[in-house]
């Protein structure tokens, strides 16, 4: 729908798409940065018995705005024996990543950046880049804990992609499509329609597959926490250990661009993890504007929907983190091989098993 | 994980491999101070530990021999800053011993209540740091809020926050502020629960109980050649209290055990057992600063200090059981107003020494928790 009005507009698919493409970045990921960075200090703020940000604007609002205010005024210090453009290079590439799995997360019916029928398998493989980016800023920053932080990173990050995928499998057995915004409306009605539920229609699989969901949900989300380096798998960025991991040796804009990266990835698998287990956009209620008969209101609600559901998987993000302690390195690669992958793989089984009777 | 390295091997291509050198510290978010660790590594496992220390020297031992008795005292302070309170104790009882002075009981029952709320206060920062040390943020706050509270007692009582000079030689600065029994008994009832609430967030938690137990195993032999006192020792399963064993101010009047490392989670001896002890210790500490408060007697804090403070000419050698382990002064006195040589036995230093032993094949993340577990204080180690 917002496509086809900038299209209208501006009569150019070229444009359109341009537009298309540009506006998670400037309605989303920028907005949401600022609002989580500021959440995320108050949620531990209030989980560890202190006031948090309490002096910019109310209880704190704005600041984040004045922090990046300060992250541009910086000097960009770049070490002396580094690899130069690999180490320019490293922060746009990992922000990328993050930034390319936007497009093909469906924010409501009406706006989704590249409906492509191969939605989940682009969104895997985008956000492959960023171990790419991760390990160039590891290796050319000339740093051994930026090193060693890399290597752990790229290990985990790519070891942990195998159960998020045999689980992205399973769902996709069921419902026989790769693409986000299908699957959305698949689960459309109430909540018990959503994946975690068994999915849409009545029967005996739908009850078969509810214990298998869940599995599968709590398999998915464990493992994407370890995907965007989040307690108990933020190995790579160990403070104790290795000061800051990948990223030690970056300052200013640069640094800035990892960060904004780590919080978009923290929101763009809570969304993936929405779309595939609860619903996407779907309101678990129904919706005002039926109620109304006014059906401009839908995606407006939908949005809503999408945005509260993202943000709860943040906030449980926020409140693992503040909550556990980390995992040693041999442990977290222990956790997934010997654990989640075997596990996925029976889920994977059974699911299958289920959806050919 | 304890993995066995050949140096510079040739793998099957004819690579050769090379051990990499880490530099940690002195400053590194985890090494607690200004401690410069040297890792050798292969990979990610430990080959050689190499701590280099002296990054806080103060010349604490030679500057007490250019000042007077009592003015040693505040220096005594900034060894172990954690635990400045039982600094003072120490250096008060060894110069008493050297005059041969008998004191107030009232002052020597203030000395082991503040000695104790110390003991909580030095481990609350052990604990708390330990679980940042692993990863958990917030148990660490809880602690420094407890902390805090204790605090708050002794800068009613003598001003001070940190560093108190609040016991001296022959008795104390002050006496007690009039609201401090109640105001300690009511800590005591609010800490209680606190402990509970440690031990479920991060005492028990599974994830740290991976990460600590059966990391850094000292056996009791080990820790007795190297000297290891305190919970660290009483870690590796030896009952062995100064208070209990070697017992001095009033001490024996109490009722309280000594808890040593078990091996139901982990090993004797292990990392978590070394915190675990800590926390039962607080536990215990409760425990007779309860009993103190019931029985603590009227009387005169600052009567028996000596105007003039020049004990005869002799040595002596006097310990107590500092939150950390053994501390002990070797004081020489040549029969004037300073002392001639004030030796400290600190249990920091003493318990650095066998990092390199706990820490050999094991990963650079088990370092940061074995260094935790062991828990140094920089001050007290370069003096």
């Amino acid at each position: 729908m917002i496509y086809d009005f900038f299209h209208n507009l501006t009569g150019s698919y070229f444009i359109a798409d341009i537009i298309q493409a540009i506006l998670p970045l400037f309605f989303f990921i920028l907005p949401f940065a600022l609002f989580a960075v500021w959440w995320e200090r108050k949620v531990s703020a209030h989980m560890q018995d202190r006031l948090g940000p309490m002096r910019v604007g109310y209880h704190g609002a704005l600041q984040t705005i004045a922090d990046i205010l300060k992250l541009f005024q910086k000097e960009d210090i770049v070490a002396k024996d580094i690899d130069k453009p690999l180490f320019n290079l490293a922060p746009v590439l990992v922000f990328i990543g993050s930034y390319g799995v936007f497009a093909a997360i469906p924010f409501t019916s009406a706006y989704i950046g590249a409906n492509i029928d191969l939605g989940v398998f682009y969104i895997v493989a985008v956000s492959g880049l960023a171990v790419a980016g991760i390990l160039m800023a590891g290796w050319a920053s000339n740093n051994k804990y930026s090193l060693l932080g890399a290597m752990r990173s790229a290990a985990q990050m790519v070891s942990y992609e195998i159960p998020t995928i045999l689980v992205i499998v399973s769902i996709v057995m069921i419902t026989g499509t790769l693409n986000l915004n299908t699957l959305s409306e698949m689960q459309t009605g109430h909540f018990w329609n959503w994946m975690i539920l068994g999915g849409p229609g009545f029967g005996i699989a739908k009850f078969l597959f509810i214990p298998f969901m869940i599995l599968g949900f709590l398999i998915i989300y464990i493992s994407t926490l370890a995907e965007v380096n989040r307690v108990p798998f933020d190995i790579p960025e160990a403070e104790s250990e290795l000061v800051a991991g990948y990223h030690t040796e970056y300052s200013g804009m640069k640094f800035a661009m990892f960060f904004l990266a780590e919080y978009a990835n923290m929101f763009a698998v809570s969304a993936i993890v929405a779309a595939l287990f609860f619903g996407g956009y779907q309101s678990p209620i129904g919706y005002l504007g039926n109620l109304l008969n006014a059906h401009w209101l839908i995606p407006i609600e939908q949005l809503f929907w999408f945005t509260a559901k993202g943000l709860f998987f943040v906030f449980v993000q926020m409140w693992l983190r503040w909550t556990l302690p980390r995992l040693r390195v041999d442990q977290l690669m222990e956790t997934c091989w010997k654990y989640l992958i075997p596990i996925a793989f029976v889920d994977l089984i059974i699911v299958g098993l289920i959806t050919v009777l | 994980m304890s993995v066995e390295i050949e140096n510079n091997k040739e793998t099957q291509n004819g690579i050769k491999t090379e051990q990499m050198v880490l530099n940690l510290g002195p400053q590194h978010p985890s090494t607690h101070g200004v401690l410069r660790l040297e890792l050798e590594l292969e990979g990610e496992i430990i080959t050689k530990v190499t701590p280099h220390i002296g990054y806080l020297h103060r010349c604490f031992e030679k500057h007490a021999e250019a000042m007077t008795y009592p003015q040693v005292v505040p220096y005594t302070d900034r060894m172990d800053y954690l635990s400045a309170m039982y600094n003072e104790f120490g250096y008060a009882l060894a110069v008493e011993k050297l005059l041969g002075i008998e004191l107030p009981e009232r002052v020597e029952y203030i000395r082991v209540i503040m000695g104790e709320f110390q003991r909580i206060a030095s481990h609350l920062v052990a604990i708390g740091t330990y679980g940042l040390d692993i990863g958990a943020f917030t148990p660490f706050l809880y602690c420094f809020r407890d902390r805090e509270r204790i605090l708050s007692l002794f800068e009613k009582t003598c001003g001070a926050r940190l560093l108190y000079n609040y016991i001296w030689v022959g008795g104390l600065s002050h006496d007690l502020h009039p609201d401090f029994v109640r105001e300690a008994k009511e800590f005591v009832k609010y800490f209680k629960p606190n402990i509970k609430e440690l031990n479920d967030l991060l005492t028990m938690n599974k994830i740290f109980i991976e990460r600590t137990a059966n990391v850094g195993v000292l056996p009791v032999e080990t820790a007795i050649n190297y000297g290891i006192s305190g919970p660290n020792l009483r870690a590796s399963g030896l009952k062995w209290d100064i208070r209990k064993n070697d017992p001095y101010s009033v001490y024996h009047k109490f009722d309280f055990d000594i808890p040593v490392g078990k091996n139901d989670i982990g090993t004797v001896g292990d990392s978590w057992n070394r915190y675990y002890i800590r926390v039962l210790e607080m536990e215990q500490s409760l425990r007779i600063i309860e009993q103190a408060l019931e029985q603590i007697p009227e009387g005169d804090v600052t009567s028996a200090i000596p105007k003039r403070i020049k004990p005869p000419v002799g040595q002596v050698y006097s310990r107590v059981e500092n939150p950390k382990g053994e501390l002990g002064y070797f004081i020489i006195s040549n029969g004037s107003t300073s002392p001639f040589r004030v030796k400290v036995k600190g249990p920091s230093f003493v318990h650095l020494g066998v990092l390199n032993e706990l820490c050999k094949g094991r990963m650079v993340a088990d370092v940061i928790a074995i260094l935790g577990s062991i828990d140094i204080v920089l001050g007290e180690v370069d003096r």
